[in-house]
């Protein structure tokens, strides 16, 4: 059956069955293609997509893994990201993705299998109370128990997975409605307004204004922009780099919103936070004034609270009213979309008439530039080819040798010190090229969400910087890497070692390093070809060029193992519990961690 | 009032009627580590689509602004109300409080609720169902009087709060 031959009246259409009524439903919001694993709850549906070809099925290895690649997907795309899983196990192994997606905002829809809603609530086989489960790790869930309210439903979900603060939707499906017939409605037209859940996106003119006068008078002002101006699409970060140059601020981005201002620009301070720059980091403590853009003061950027920038007005701009005052009292509050709010602030900064505090701004930037000549990212690298490689500079010639070959490169990664390292000495120009599970923190992450974007970008390279560690929790996705052919490269930071754990052993548990050495791993070369793709190793210095060149020269997936130094460690760092002048530079500091009291380190 | 110090609000919700939006609230509450002191919930208009909760929660005035933010971003909500601090409201709560015993206790109880405009609703030689609406505090100055008389099992609605005079909170 063809679905551009179905007629588009409603009433037409009753002959569908529920899983066909889900497939136009999907094609009708754009979706071209979904992240699955069947199983017999969802088999109708898969039944429905074998018969249609206009949504794509790329089958995943494991569910946690089809959640991130849709979250992949959708990051690199600004689409809503599709996932299909089986009832019971399927869901209950897409919880972590879900989750993941909630703390980072990224909308994605799935759909899971329910059985057949006679059986709901009698321990049949393969339930699991899917919409209790993910109710607190999701926007938004579904159970659809009448074939009347199914495309509604799926209408309804991507709606609210892409509106306001993105998110994840859950709509579980069980099989008898999937297999009865039902009516198709189509998704309601763009002016309709949903009945209960319309987010504010147009900024309130006189806090612009507020905000505008407050950053003019400023004598020490900061930009901090986060990932909500990424979320927001491509028009928010080109409007938020036409703001930092018509101010002429110091600009930082979270981990998130690396990316959403260009890294190569003199502005750009770097990443704040735990292991953000000195500059950015000292230019956030002792600002006057700090305009947060799409960000949302979480514990790993403003370190010990009660000593976060105390000095200073906050402006907090912010789709989610809940992340306003939600940490910090802020001064100023801007609640809409972050591209309407830097829209409005270009232009209320050209027609206001405030006076702007210039020379004492040039002080401030002759502070940064003090900050900044102490290169908190210097490192040492042995330059003889026999010498050991530094992490740190693995991820530097990864950077420089992608920009050199001028490809579109997108970076994923797993979770840990090589996510702090592609972080610092990776630099982003563009939004959308940076994935990286921020909020959860999951490792395991960085592979199938590089598959992802893979799919989404079919010529563009893609690489999931990993740790030995984290790429072992989704490695069984290298075989969905084969099956589509999907040239992502895995570089693995080598250093036999789960590298965040041990640093914080050493720093703050007296060097007990308890479970934290990563024994009997796999050779990630054999493991490579056993997996049809390419293994390649760098054990020294000299041989790092050539691996990373090989690695991007072959036209298939690779895992390159690059093997470092096992005792380097991620700085700059805020030790947990302390605030941001009290910043750990390099080792020679590490004893300052040592002061950290118990409460400090009951913070993560 | 310093940031520390800690309020009641009695805030009123109008939600989607549909499955799974009261376990949404309460887990929203749990979840977060807020307090809930009552909750009540009923269907409100003709159709039966619209629910309205009320909940009585305490806690700083930044944990009560963060909790009125949490509940408008939920998808089912349409409203939320902070009655404690949008003006002057009625707070009405309706307690079923069954009182056993018999002699002077018996005399006494009936006395004291008549005085408090307590209904006897069920009564046998040996008990009394007295039904009394009101808010918390006089509920509770009822209950408490009760106790010495025979007091056997209370069961009370927890509040409901609506706004005085024409303010109105409809979508
Ligand atoms: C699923 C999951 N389990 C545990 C952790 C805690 N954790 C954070 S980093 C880390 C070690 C990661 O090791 P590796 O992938 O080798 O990265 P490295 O730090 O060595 O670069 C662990 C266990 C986590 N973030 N996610
Ligand atoms: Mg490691």
């Amino acid at each position: 059956m063809s679905a551009t031959a179905m007629p588009t009246a409603p009433a037409a259409t009753d002959h569908l069955s529920g899983a066909e009524v889900v497939l136009r439903a999907l094609k009708d919001q754009g979706v071209d293609v979904i992240f699955g694993y069947p199983g017999g709850a969802v088999l109708p549906i898969y039944d429905a997509l074998f018969q249609q070809n206009h949504i794509r099925h790329i089958l995943v290895r494991h569910e946690q893994a089809a959640v991130h690649a849709a979250e992949g997907y959708a990051r690199s795309t600004g689409k809503v990201g599709v996932v299909l899983v089986t009832s019971g196990p399927g869901a209950t192994n897409a919880v972590t993705g879900l989750v993941d997606a909630l703390m980072d905002s990224i909308p994605v829809v799935c759909l899971t299998g329910q059985v057949p809603t006679h059986l709901i609530g009698n321990d049949a086989f393969q339930e699991a109370d899917t919409t209790g489960i993910t109710r607190p790790a999701t926007k938004h869930n579904y159970l659809v128990k009448r074939s009347e309210d199914l495309a509604r439903v799926v209408h309804d979900a991507f709606y609210v997975a892409r509106s306001g603060r993105p998110g994840p939707v859950v709509i579980d499906l069980p099989k008898d409605i999937l297999i009865k017939p039902a009516p198709y409605v189509d998704a309601p037209k763009a002016e309709a307004p949903h009945r209960s859940y319309r987010p504010v996106t147009a900024p309130n003119r006189d806090a612009i204004l507020e905000a505008v006068r407050l950053l003019k008078r400023s004598e020490r002002p900061i930009i901090y922009a986060g990932g909500g101006v990424i979320n927001s699409g491509p028009e928010a970060s080109r409007l938020l780099t036409e703001f930092v140059r018509l101010t002429g601020m110091p600009c930082t981005n979270t981990l998130m919103g690396l990316g959403a201002f260009p890294a190569s620009d003199p502005l750009f301070v770097g990443m704040l936070g735990m292991h953000g720059t000195y500059e950015a980091n000292l230019a956030m403590h002792g600002c006057d004034v700090m305009f947060n853009i799409g960000a949302r003061f979480d514990d790993r950027i403003t370190g010990r609270l009660d000593k976060f920038s105390v000095g200073s007005k906050k402006i907090h701009a912010d789709i989610d009213p809940s992340s306003i005052n939600k940490n910090v009292k802020v001064d100023v509050a801007i609640l809409g979309d972050a591209g309407q709010v830097l829209a409005a602030m270009i232009e209320a900064w050209k027609s206001d008439d405030t006076p702007i505090a210039k020379d004492a701004q040039l002080g401030w930037w002759r502070k940064i530039d003090g900050w900044r000549s102490i290169n908190c990212l210097a490192y040492t690298q042995a330059p003889e080819p026999g010498a050991i490689i530094k992490p740190q500079h693995a991820v530097k010639r990864l950077f420089e040798i992608t920009q050199e070959l001028g490809r579109e490169t997108f970076i994923s990664t797993e979770v840990g010190q090589h996510q702090m390292w592609a972080a610092q000495y990776f630099g982003f120009d563009k939004p959308n090229r940076w994935m990286t599970s921020g909020g959860l923190g999951t490792m395991g992450y960085g592979l199938p969400a590089a598959m992802g974007v893979q799919i989404a970008h079919p010529d563009a390279l893609c690489i999931d910087i990993a740790g030995e560690a984290s790429i072992l929790m989704n490695i069984q996705e290298m075989g969905t890497l084969a099956q589509y052919r999907l040239p992502v490269k895995v570089f693995i930071l080598n250093n036999e070692y789960m590298g965040m754990v041990r640093q914080w052993q050493e720093l703050l548990h007296g060097g007990r390093y308890s479970e934290s050495y990563s024994a009997s791993l796999p050779d990630f070369v054999k493991l490579a070809e056993s997996f049809h793709a390419r293994g390649l190793r760098a054990t020294k210095l000299g041989e790092l060029d050539d691996v990373i060149r090989e690695m991007i020269a072959h036209p298939g997936p690779v895992i390159a193992d690059i093997c470092v130094d096992q005792k380097e460690n991620c700085f700059p760092m805020i030790p947990s519990g302390a605030a941001h002048n009290e910043m750990i530079l390099g080792p020679d500091q590490e004893k300052n961690a040592a002061s950290v009291t118990d409460e400090g380190k009951v913070l993560v | 009032m310093s940031a520390m110090d800690t309020r009641t609000a009695t805030i009123a919700v109008l939600v989607e009627n549909e499955a799974g939006v009261l376990a949404r609230v309460i887990g929203l509450f749990s979840g977060r580590g807020y307090n809930i002191d009552s909750l009540t919930v009923a269907p409100v208009d003709e159709a039966g689509r619209l629910s309205r909760i009320t909940v009585v929660t305490s806690g700083t005035e930044m944990v009560i602004e963060q909790i009125k933010a949490q509940l408008d971003r939920l998808v089912p909500v349409h409203k939320v109300a902070d009655l404690t601090v949008e003006g002057p409201h009625l707070v009405r709560e309706l307690a079923l409080i069954k009182v056993v015993g018999t002699g002077d206790h018996r005399v006494e109880a009936l006395r004291l609720a008549d005085a408090f405009r307590a209904r006897v609703v069920d009564a046998t030689t040996e008990s009394f169902v007295f039904e009394m609406t009101g808010n918390a505090d006089k509920i509770d100055a009822f209950c408490a009087l009760m106790r010495p008389l025979g007091l056997a099992e209370i069961c009370r609605t927890g509040a409901v709060a609506i706004a005085r005079g024409t303010r109105q909170m409809a979508i």
